[in-house]
């Protein structure tokens, strides 16, 4: 389980969080979801510890993680998975070597192991015979694909996916949504994914935050959103003029 | 003032974070040996090729200049080894260094920050700035020094080639001077200062291109600063080393 406590995170005057608690809970798709330049990433930043919080703390299982040193935050680390808005595939590397550069780098694995863990990995996200190409050489859903292989290397605990189907065709989208859900249920990962998209919610969204103007607004799953009063949500979910009439709104 | 000492201080955070202990030694053993390829092998021709033009530039205008029977001939071959040596070409060859090698550093890891390729060595728990610094730093100490000796070598051979084509230093007066009064001092001095400027330019190079923010334009940005701030270094430098080592 992952717990945001009341944290707050500032950039100069710009207050981007205020007071954000939310639990995210092991085993299940947890959604994230508001308005572009709602606090989203900043809030998956501060989780995961590239931003440091202004105010509150962060909780992986029992750990604190704004109390933890440079050293103890390293070993956290390699217990979580992120997919990134743009893959973040090493460029010098080809889809293999990125695959297995975690590996490389934290265990003592033979070359051998390595490649088949990789190429496990690769297949796990319907990916074969692209181990030697570059990224350079790969659409955007064979990115996002190869990053997950690379998120799930280590078999982590913890996977965060900020925007995994952004720039995506709504089909490549929804296989995307589809292998985290498999994956996160497989292992038994807790899994946050930042999105603003609809039909991720309707598909993968075992529990959903909506966060507006740096504050959490509401909290519940693909079930109950749709029914809820919620003004601000409402305005987010029923954006288009026809999901607006059919909601009556 | 205040820009400048927040510049410093983010620098000398940022050099403790580069040597931290390494996670893996052996991938780091890989990396080091990448960058000599990339920032030392790919640096050899151009350091060739300017060292011999240098070199037979130096030549012609010391033959020009001393263009009097008061002086041996000798004294070219002499005066042209002495300003390769002391000055040409570590101080020059590590400014042209600064623009080859420090762009390529600064935007290669600044494009790595806008891309967060930065961001996910740190969340996979890899210290990035280790990771993407410290094989540079390695690689470019140990051989700068090489591509020093090999421009003072070239810059020598281009001044004597020179003398000797146009006539104006006969070769054996150019070689007599090459070998005169010759202090093994000057080129500790010279190594000196080749490892120094090496260090300047991965290191504030490196520094530019960890902290860049935005996009492709920042990137440029962030290239021409990490170039012109380690040439201002080396220039510095330059004055407080020959002060400390010749004074």
């Amino acid at each position: 389980m992952i717990e945001a406590i009341e944290i707050s995170k500032s950039f100069g005057d710009n207050k981007v969080l205020d007071n954000v608690s939310v639990k995210f809970e092991a085993g299940r798709c947890n959604l994230v979801i508001g308005q572009s330049g709602s606090g989203k990433t900043v809030l998956m930043k501060c989780l995961v510890g590239l931003f440091e919080i202004d105010e509150g703390r962060g909780i992986f299982g029992e750990k604190v993680l704004s109390r933890m040193s440079f050293d103890e935050m390293k070993l956290v680390r390699q217990e979580i998975g992120m997919l990134f808005q743009g893959g973040a595939l090493f460029d010098s590397m080809n889809v293999e070597q990125n695959v297995m550069f975690p590996l490389s780098m934290f265990t003592e694995q033979s070359i051998g192991e390595r490649l088949e863990r990789a190429n496990f990995c690769l297949s796990r996200v319907n990916l074969e015979n692209v181990n030697k190409l570059l990224p350079s050489e790969l659409s955007g859903g064979m990115k996002k694909r190869v990053a997950i292989a690379r998120a799930i290397a280590m078999n982590p605990r913890y996977l965060f996916c900020d925007e995994p189907n952004s720039g995506l065709d709504p089909h490549t989208a929804n296989v995307i949504d589809n292998l985290i859900k498999e994956i996160t249920e497989e292992y038994g990962i807790t899994t946050v994914i930042n999105t603003h998209d609809m039909n991720s919610v309707i598909e993968i969204g075992d529990r959903v935050s909506f966060i507006h103007e740096g504050k959490l607004w509401w909290q519940g799953d693909r079930d109950t959103i749709l029914m809820s009063d919620n003004k601000e949500l409402n305005n987010f979910v029923f954006a288009t003029k026809l999901t607006r009439k059919i909601k009556g709104l | 003032m205040n820009n400048f000492l927040t510049h410093i201080g983010r620098y000398i955070l940022l050099m403790r974070l580069v040597f931290k202990q390494p996670e893996k030694k052996s991938i780091y053993f890989r990396q080091i040996l990448i960058e000599i390829e990339h920032l030392g092998l790919d640096s050899v021709g151009i350091v060739v090729f300017i060292s011999i033009f240098m070199g037979a530039v130096l030549a012609i205008q010391m033959a020009f200049n001393l263009d009097t029977p008061l002086v041996p001939l000798y004294t070219i071959g002499y005066a042209t080894r002495q300003s390769v040596v002391l000055e040409f070409s570590p101080t020059i060859i590590s400014l042209i260094l600064a623009g080859k090698v420090g762009s390529r550093i600064s935007s290669e890891i600044g494009t790595m920050r806008v891309t967060e390729q930065i961001d996910a060595l740190e969340i996979m728990g890899i210290n990035p700035a280790t990771y993407l610094i410290f094989p540079k730093i390695i690689a470019a100490l140990f051989f700068n020094p090489i591509l020093i000796m090999i421009s003072i070598i070239v810059a020598n051979m281009g001044g004597w080639l020179a003398g000797s084509l146009t006539g104006m230093v006969p070769s054996g007066e150019f070689i007599y001077g090459l070998k005169a009064f010759f202090e093994g001092y000057d080129v500790f001095y010279s190594l000196v200062k080749s490892v120094v400027f090496a260090f300047l330019i991965v290191s504030i190079s490196g520094y530019h291109g960890y902290y860049t923010r935005g996009g492709a334009l920042e990137v440029g940005e962030a290239s021409t600063k990490g170039v012109v701030n380690s040439s201002i270094a080396i220039i510095i430098f330059n004055l407080i080393l020959t002060n400390l080592l010749l004074a």
